[in-house]
């Protein structure tokens, strides 16, 4: 597949800040691609460069093949959301909708043509005349998208687009929105601080930290596979358990933990002996009639107990540290009860110590 | 027991009864009484002196109603009262400082607003400095920059002159220096510093997502100032409007030093009616001299009063 957007060394200085360092990014045809990251890591600033917004320090950007990097925001084919909407408040959604295909001299039957398709995909005909004061949240973030839409760009960029919305409307355009994506097969470039949409949208998702990607990758590999620490943290609520030991011949050892490292697959370093990290994710921590078949068997006094309806979390004491359990929601679990646990070292993930890297 | 229930119904309920005579309201509005009495008093005494004829007022009783209303007085204040040889009254200063503060306000607004709007969306490598020297200006007295300005002008003028004899070698001499042009120039440098800083600061408290859409929409930067920018800025622009108007008309300094006599705007023409020496001094006409002069000011704040004030409190949120 050809690559749609591509990104070369990019840098960015505010100042004397250095806010991108090296970028390198590759996006191809068709993928959506979602930037996470917690705020002031570079993420918005990334997609501004991209958008044309911010002028770069150093560095190319290259959509669909054509070098864009000195070209003007509407030259290069893009489309961008906002967070808070940013509808021209004096015009009717018409002309809002109609605003960028105007300055670009599109002849009038034209313009209509596509206001009506793109009302059609996101339903808000009977919206075209009112003025975005008039519309809800969720309204109005439509009509941002169907700006996007008419134009009829190959890239779209998501600056947070559902940071404004309440909790359930959230939802609702979230799949909305992937929805979207499977009908019009259009690049997406979607920025996020929250890992719920970065995983449930993205083909692959960047994890951006201080003006670098930690970590690109499928959904699935940064859940399953994180490669360092920093992402492994980030990714998963709660967030996983972190205990310090040694890998010695194949058996991680720290404190009550002997764990044999047989069923886990190292990474193309192999197996090193040394001062290690192991993260096991709180849902992967096996519980109940399972924990007879589990590989490795302990059991944790109990801390304090969080029911959720959905599930129940548990917080153990593991090594001196607090350990997070994900039960059942039907679990019944008390506070001072002595709760057996299994782990699965397979399902867990080893960092070497001093790099912070998955081994 | 039943006593506590009966207690407890007849206790307070709903809204809590207020005082209407109480000390503090009593002191809030004697207060206020005094002082709307303070800067009322000397307008009302204006009115009913314009409206009296020289024997009445000759009576003395300043704060008695006319007994006979004539109008002769405004009369002879806009069309018959003398400054020098002219004696066409009041009305060649009116529209004088038309003439003047029409294009004033139109040009300082128009080249204020796109400043602002260029120094809060566009910045440029300097941008920042380049602000806080026009904001530098505004501190700046007036008396230092007058001199300076009567050269300015005059040799501005005489440098037209030149360029337009390029073309027509019999063209008159062109005079910025007394002319009402030269004033107009004047007041938009003046107003310059002060009405940036205003739309600056109000540009500034526009979304910046708002200008980024734009940009994306592939507006420049004078589709984006006409199209998105001023549709949604008219309450400032009647604020600088506001401010403009009225600090124009009231001018006299810059009125007196930068005009001559046959293109003095009204200030300076109410002034030299008020303080001739010559003749009795006829307090009914300057009264009313007067009172034709403050009326577009007033009429402009009766109008205007709360946009003007919502203006202002805009502007200053954000700095």
């Amino acid at each position: 597949m050809a690559n749609s957007v591509e990104i070369k060394h990019l840098d960015l200085n505010f100042g004397a800040v250095n806010v991108l360092k090296d970028l390198n990014l590759e996006i191809a045809e068709g993928e959506f691609l979602v930037l996470l990251g917690s705020s002031g890591c570079g993420k918005s600033t990334l997609l501004n460069c991209i958008a044309g917004l911010l002028e770069v320090s150093d560095g190319q950007i290259f959509i669909k093949g054509n070098n864009v990097t000195w070209a003007e925001p509407s030259d290069r084919g893009i489309g961008m959301v906002f967070q808070s909407y940013a509808l021209y408040p004096q015009m009717t959604v018409r002309g809002n909708l109609s605003f960028g295909l105007k300055n670009a001299k599109f002849p009038k039957a034209e313009i209509e043509k596509r206001i009506a398709e793109a009302a059609d995909i996101l339903q808000i005909q009977p919206l075209l005349d009112r003025k975005p004061a008039a519309l809800s949240g969720g309204q109005r973030q439509r009509v941002a998208i169907g700006r996007a839409l008419v134009r009829d760009v190959d890239v779209f960029l998501f600056d947070e687009p559902l940071s404004n919305l309440d909790a359930k409307l959230r939802a609702d355009l979230r799949v909305e929105l992937k929805r979207l994506h499977n009908q019009l097969e259009n690049t997406m470039i979607y920025v996020t601080h929250d890992q719920v949409e970065a995983m449930t949208l993205a083909d692959r998702i960047a994890i951006m930290k201080g003006g670098k990607i930690m970590q690109l990758g499928s959904p699935d590999e940064i859940y399953n596979r994180p490669e360092n620490i920093y992402v492994a943290d980030f990714i998963g609520s709660p967030s996983m358990n972190f205990f310090d030991g040694e890998v010695v011949g194949n058996h991680f050892k720290g404190g009550d933990l002997d764990l044999p490292l047989d069923g886990y697959t190292f990474g193309p370093g192999g197996a090193v002996d040394g001062k290690a990290v192991i993260g096991i994710r709180p849902e992967h921590i096996i519980t109940g009639e399972l924990v007879a078949g589990a590989p490795v068997k302990l059991e944790v006094p109990v801390e304090l107990v969080e029911p959720m309806g959905s599930d129940t979390l548990v917080y153990g004491t593991l090594n001196g540290q607090a350990l997070r359990i994900r039960m059942d929601g039907q679990a019944r679990v008390s506070l001072g009860d002595s709760l057996p646990i299994g782990i699965d070292p397979s399902r867990a993930s080893l960092f070497d110590k001093a790099s912070e890297l998955r081994l | 027991m039943t006593d506590a229930t009966v207690n407890a119904l007849s206790g307070p309920k709903g809204p809590k009864p207020k005082k209407v005579f109480s000390s503090t309201n009593i002191i809030i509005y004697g207060t206020l009484f005094v002082v709307c009495m303070y800067y009322l008093l000397p307008l009302y005494v204006m009115i009913v002196t314009s409206l009296k004829g020289m024997p009445e007022i000759r009576l003395g009783n300043i704060f008695s109603p006319p007994v006979e209303v004539t109008y002769e007085p405004w009369v002879k204040a806009w069309a018959e009262a003398c400054t020098g040889i002219n004696c066409d009254g009041l009305s060649r200063g009116f529209w004088n400082s038309v003439w003047i503060l029409i294009p004033s306000v139109f040009l300082s607004i128009a080249i204020a607003s796109v400043n602002g709007y260029a120094l809060a969306n566009w910045k440029f490598k300097g941008s920042e400095v380049f602000f806080t020297i026009l904001i530098f200006g505004a501190f700046i007295p007036y008396q230092v920059m007058i001199y300076p300005i009567v050269i300015l002008l005059r040799e501005s003028g005489d440098g037209i002159t030149a360029f337009i004899r390029i073309f027509n070698s019999d063209a008159d001499n062109f005079r910025l220096m007394g002319s009402l042009w030269g004033l107009v120039i004047v007041h938009t440098i003046f107003g310059m510093p002060i009405l940036t800083l205003l739309f600056r600061n109000y540009f500034t408290s526009v979304p910046e997502e708002l200008f980024k859409a734009a940009r994306v929409d592939g507006a420049g930067f004078w589709g984006i100032y006409f199209r998105i920018m001023l549709p949604m800025s008219l309450p400032i622009f009647v604020v600088a409007m506001i401010l403009q108007v009225t600090g124009i008309w009231n001018d006299f300094l810059f009125g007196v030093i930068y005009t001559k006599p046959d293109t003095y705007p009204m200030t300076v023409q109410l002034n030299n009616i008020v303080n001739s020496v010559q003749g009795i001094k006829e307090y009914n006409v300057n009264m009313a001299a007067t009172l034709l002069t403050g009326l577009v000011p007033l009429v402009i704040y009766f109008a205007s009063g709360k946009l003007f004030v919502r203006g202002i409190a805009a502007g200053a949120v954000k700095g």
